[in-house]
Parts: C-alpha cells; sequence; structure tokens
C-alpha cells in the first residue's frame, strides 16, 4: 500500500489496473475524460494488458461492454451525463444478458440548458435498468467501490453489471491523499473473473436471445431476485473488504454518522454527505442531537437497513441532486416509501442541481427546519 | 491546526491549477491532509481562473466551494481589477500578489496584509519564461510556515516527473526557492 495525494479519477483509474482489466471501451466526456486518459497511459506504457477500444460513441462502448463481457473478460467504461443517456439503450441488455462489468460514472447533469457540471440525474435516471449502483463520497471510496463493485457483479449469486458513481468536479478532479492498495493485495481479495457461461467457438451457445412472452417475465423475475440477493452480497464484499484492507463504508449499503442518539438526520449520497459531516460536527457542538445517513447503494435498495437506520429518529430530511420531474425527488420517493409504516416526519429537498454548491449553511437550514417542526421541504439554492 | 483555505486566481493558461495540485502534495508531504480542486467554468486562455486549496491536520470532509478563504495568491495583478480576489478573506487574511508594484499602490487591497512579490521578474531571471504558477508557493511556504520548502521541492518532482517534464521541475523548484528567499 502507498498514500499519495492524487486526483479521484486517477485513483479510479489506478483502480481499473489493480483489478486488472481486461477490455476498456472508452468514449470520453466531461468529467469522465481524466480516467480514460489515464487507462490508456496504462495501456500503452505496458502497465496494464488490456485491450483499450476506442469507440466511435458511448453507445458503441456500452455494446462492445457486452461483447467482450460476453467471452469472459473483465471490462470497464466510465463516462457522463449524456453520454450514458445514449448508453440508455444498451443498459438493460447487459443486466439481462447477466453480465458481470463495472462502469464508473462520473455524475453530471442532463443537458438542457448544457451544463456540464455535477448533479446525479444521469444514473439515477438509470436506477430501473438493472445496474447495482454505488454512490462514492471521497476519493478513497472511489477506489475502493471499484475494486468492491467487480467483487460483487462477478459473484455467482448476482451476476450483474454494476455502476460505482462519483460526483464530476466535486471529486472528478479533486486532488487529496489517497491508500493505494498494492497489486498483491488486489489480487488476493480479486482473483481472476471465471465466468460460468462464455462464449466460446469450442462450446457454442447463443447469448441474448428472444424472450417470448411465455419466458420474458421469468427472465426479468430472476433479475429481480439477484439483485435482492445482491444485498448480502455487498454487505458481505464490505465487510471482506475491511479485513483486507482495513477500511469499510458503513454496512456497504447505508453508511451512518452520528446516528445512534440522533434526533434528526439529513439522508444523501455522494460528496454532499463530506459536507453534512461537517455541519453535523458544528451542531452537535451546539448540543443539536443531529445525524447523517448516507445512501451509499442506491439499487438494490436497501429497505430494512433504512428502516432500521430511522427507526429512532423524530425526523429526517431527503436530499436529492436530481427531480423526477412532475413527481419529486426520486431518493425521497424510495425512503418515503421505505418509510411507510414508520411513524417519522420526511422532508424532501432538492438541491446541488447543475454544480449549485451545497453548503454547509444550506445543512443548518435543513437541520433548523427539521427542529422547527416544518413538515415541507424545498429547493436549496 | 485548525482548517486553512487558500485561493489562487490566475489567468487562464497560467497554471493556477496545477499550482493548487502541487500546493496540495506538497502540504500532504508536511504531514498535513490536503485537497486541491478547481472552479471550472468555461476555460479560456486569459479568462479568471481560481483555484482552491484546503490544509489541516484532520482529514478534510468538507466538499463545498472555498467562500473564505485564509490566504489569496494572485498570480496576475491585472486581476485586482477585474475580479474581487478579496472577497470573504478573513480579516487576518494574507493577500500575495505577484506585482511590479509596491504594495501601497494596490489600494484596492488596503486593509488586508499584503505582500508584493515580483514572481514574473523571478521567474524571467531563473527559468527565462514568465512561469510563475509554482513559483509563487515559495512565498506562500515562507509566509505560511505550513508547507516546508523540502516538501515544495518534493511535490514539485512529484507532479511533473509524473507528467514527464523532469528538466521543468528542475526549473520551477529553483524559482519557488527563489521567491521564497524574496519574500519578507
Amino acid at each position: 500500500m502507498s498514500r499519495k495525494v492524487i486526483e479521484s479519477s486517477d485513483a479510479v483509474a489506478l483502480a481499473v489496473k489493480l483489478c486488472r482489466a481486461q477490455v476498456c471501451p472508452m468514449y470520453p466526456i466531461t468529467p469522465s475524460t481524466h480516467i480514460p486518459e489515464k487507462i490508456s497511459e496504462y495501456v500503452a506504457n505496458g502497465e496494464l494488458e488490456a485491450e483499450m477500444i476506442d469507440v466511435e460513441s458511448e453507445h458503441s462502448a456500452a455494446s462492445a461492454v457486452i461483447g467482450a463481457a460476453a467471452t469472459g473478460s473483465r471490462t470497464f467504461t466510465a463516462t457522463s451525463s449524456q453520454g450514458l443517456a445514449l448508453m440508455f439503450e444498451i443498459l438493460p441488455i447487459t443486466s439481462g444478458m447477466r453480465l458481470p462489468t463495472v462502469m464508473a460514472v462520473a455524475n453530471r447533469a442532463l443537458s438542457a440548458p448544457i451544463n456540464i457540471w455535477n448533479d446525479h440525474s444521469d444514473s439515477v435516471s438509470a436506477r430501473d435498468q438493472g445496474w447495482i449502483q454505488l454512490y462514492a463520497e471521497s476519493s478513497q471510496e472511489s477506489l475502493d467501490s471499484i475494486i468492491q463493485a467487480y467483487k460483487i457483479s462477478e459473484n455467482k449469486n448476482v451476476l450483474l453489471p454494476a455502476m460505482v458513481c462519483f460526483d464530476g468536479y466535486s471529486l472528478t478532479h479533486v486532488f487529496e491523499p489517497v491508500d493505494v492498495p498494492s497489486q498483491k493485495e488486489v489480487d488476493a481479495f480479486l482473483p481472476g473473473f471465471k465466468p460460468l457461461h462464455r462464449l466460446d467457438p469450442k462450446k457454442p451457445l447463443t447469448m441474448g436471445p428472444i424472450g417470448f412472452p411465455n419466458s420474458f417475465m421469468f427472465f426479468k423475475q430472476q433479475q429481480q431476485e439477484a439483485m435482492l440477493d445482491s444485498i448480502d452480497v455487498i454487505k458481505k464484499t464490505n465487510a471482506e473488504f475491511k479485513k483486507a484492507f482495513g477500511r469499510s463504508y458503513g454496512d456497504g449499503l447505508l453508511d451512518l454518522y452520528q446516528i445512534d442518539d440522533a434526533e434528526y438526520a439529513v439522508i444523501g449520497m455522494g460528496t454532499l454527505c463530506g459536507t453534512a459531516r461537517v455541519a453535523i460536527d458544528k451542531l452537535r457542538q451546539q448540543g443539536k442531537k443531529v445525524g447523517l445517513i448516507k445512501v451509499r447503494c442506491l439499487r438494490p435498495f436497501p429497505e430494512k437497513e433504512l428502516q432500521n437506520a430511522i427507526k429512532d429518529l423524530q425526523a429526517a430530511a431527503v436530499i436529492d441532486k436530481h427531480i423526477s420531474l412532475g413527481q419529486e425527488g426520486p431518493l425521497f420517493t424510495d425512503i418515503r416509501s421505505a418509510v411507510y409504516c414508520n411513524d417519522i416526519s420526511i422532508n424532501s429537498y432538492i438541491a446541488g442541481l447543475g454544480g449549485r454548491d451545497i453548503t454547509v449553511k444550506h445543512f443548518e437550514k435543513v437541520f433548523a427546519d427539521l427542529e422547527a417542526g416544518k413538515q415541507k421541504g424545498e429547493w436549496l439554492f | 491546526m485548525a482548517l486553512i483555505e487558500i485561493r489562487i486566481h490566475g489567468r487562464g493558461g497560467q497554471g493556477a491549477v496545477t499550482s493548487s495540485q502541487v500546493l496540495a502534495i506538497a502540504a500532504f508531504h508536511s504531514g498535513k491532509q490536503s485537497q486541491a480542486f478547481p472552479n471550472f467554468g468555461v476555460e479560456r486562455t486569459g479568462a479568471p481562473v481560481e483555484s482552491y486549496v484546503r490544509i489541516d491536520d484532520k482529514p478534510i470532509n468538507l466538499r463545498q466551494h472555498v467562500y473564505d478563504p485564509d490566504y489569496v495568491i494572485v498570480l496576475d495583478s491585472s486581476l485586482i481589477d477585474a475580479v474581487d480576489v478579496t472577497n470573504g478573506l478573513q480579516p487576518n487574511g494574507v493577500v500575495i500578489v505577484n506585482t511590479d508594484k509596491r504594495t501601497e499602490q494596490l489600494r484596492k487591497l488596503s486593509g488586508f496584509k499584503v505582500h508584493s512579490i515580483n514572481i514574473t521578474k523571478i521567474a524571467l531571471d531563473v527559468i527565462g519564461k514568465p512561469f510563475v504558477n509554482i513559483a509563487a508557493l515559495g512565498a506562500f511556504c515562507k509566509l505560511s510556515g505550513l508547507v516546508s520548502l523540502e516538501a515544495l521541492d518534493k511535490a514539485i518532482d512529484e507532479l511533473f516527473s509524473a507528467r514527464g517534464k523532469v528538466a521543468v521541475a528542475e526549473l520551477n523548484k529553483n524559482a519557488a526557492n527563489a521567491v521564497f528567499e524574496a519574500t519578507e
């Protein structure tokens, strides 16, 4: 292990190298661009033995991932925003074919208006497509989540693709200290990918055939079962990761901060949780019993864990960096549905769209709202 | 120590972002926790650019922009008329300005602890080109006492060798050291 100050995108690329990805079809888009830059560097100078495919679009990148994963390769790609949107057609095919792969999503707003900055509208919009979704708060968590994601995705009880989402600019372009594990440590944690089935000319089989009405629903039912089964695998992988590397992220699904005696909590994903921790430290010094529930895993949704985390709270606020236009914040929808039977007031706040900064002051205001018994959230500007 | 925040003002192409990255690496080599990040807009050569650094003894969780810096580094003094470089600056905050003017002549900065240093001249003497972004960090090391010159040298080597620019590293180290000496 070595500890150094590197860019978060570099940390992700290093993780991909340490995981020995074999095929990386990439089509760079801001702010994910530094990841393919670094990976192509590793491939060019011989540090990573991989096929880096310079494709002509994100749609092709996602398609090439399917082809390579079907032959049993460990695959990786990265994208952002409209790039992920262009991949949309391929996302449910990857998961429907039960192909393990890992994609880094450097979260960025969807246009229009044209905006290159961070929010969660890209990956959260893709949440129903059968991909596991982990959201990282720091450079360290971004690196560690890539390694965990391969192990989860390739588990034979899961066999589902995984997205590691990390905030554009708020992480992608941040330099901070990161523990980089050694190749030996990662090899011990993550052995080579051994698929149950793969395309092989010597043993021909068909992948991705037509599913007639009499079978299609069975496929979807199995995908749903695999998604729900992955909850335990994510927890177990996070625990094993702690044993191997000394770090973990809550139970792998939710990361709780100052929740044990908390009366009020904020619930959110990604880098806003770091700023929330600072606000909580400040308010705790004033004697306020406040805490944070970081949703690390949006899909599968950790319903039971969430019910448990909120059970002693008086009120909570969900901070969404995306809005399902015509409805509400999607994380809020999930959380309200999970705690439907609990006697707790939950407010919905929309914040940080298109790179609008989320500050300690925002969290102070949200906690003040909760303490004052306010029953309704708002848009935080 | 409490959290220290630094805002670096430059013009597109001057290397304010690289400067913040080197400072974060140098602070780490001085045994501190650090974080560097740019304020990305629509980058154009010559347009005003900002980049930020945080330094602390504790791990840094804060992810918001820097609003109330303790230090401001101005790589191009013409920015003083273009942007409010002291915006949010702490009352006892320090401004490091690359300028050929004397501090008394920088009237917009009156009321703050201003250090005027002709970094461009030093860079021209030492590097032969007006590369001021890394050189300016020599002044920060001297004035803050938070980052040692050795750590800065190490950081310059680390970042430039990673980018395959070893010769540039040597010149920048010399310039940063010269600025360190010239800073009072």
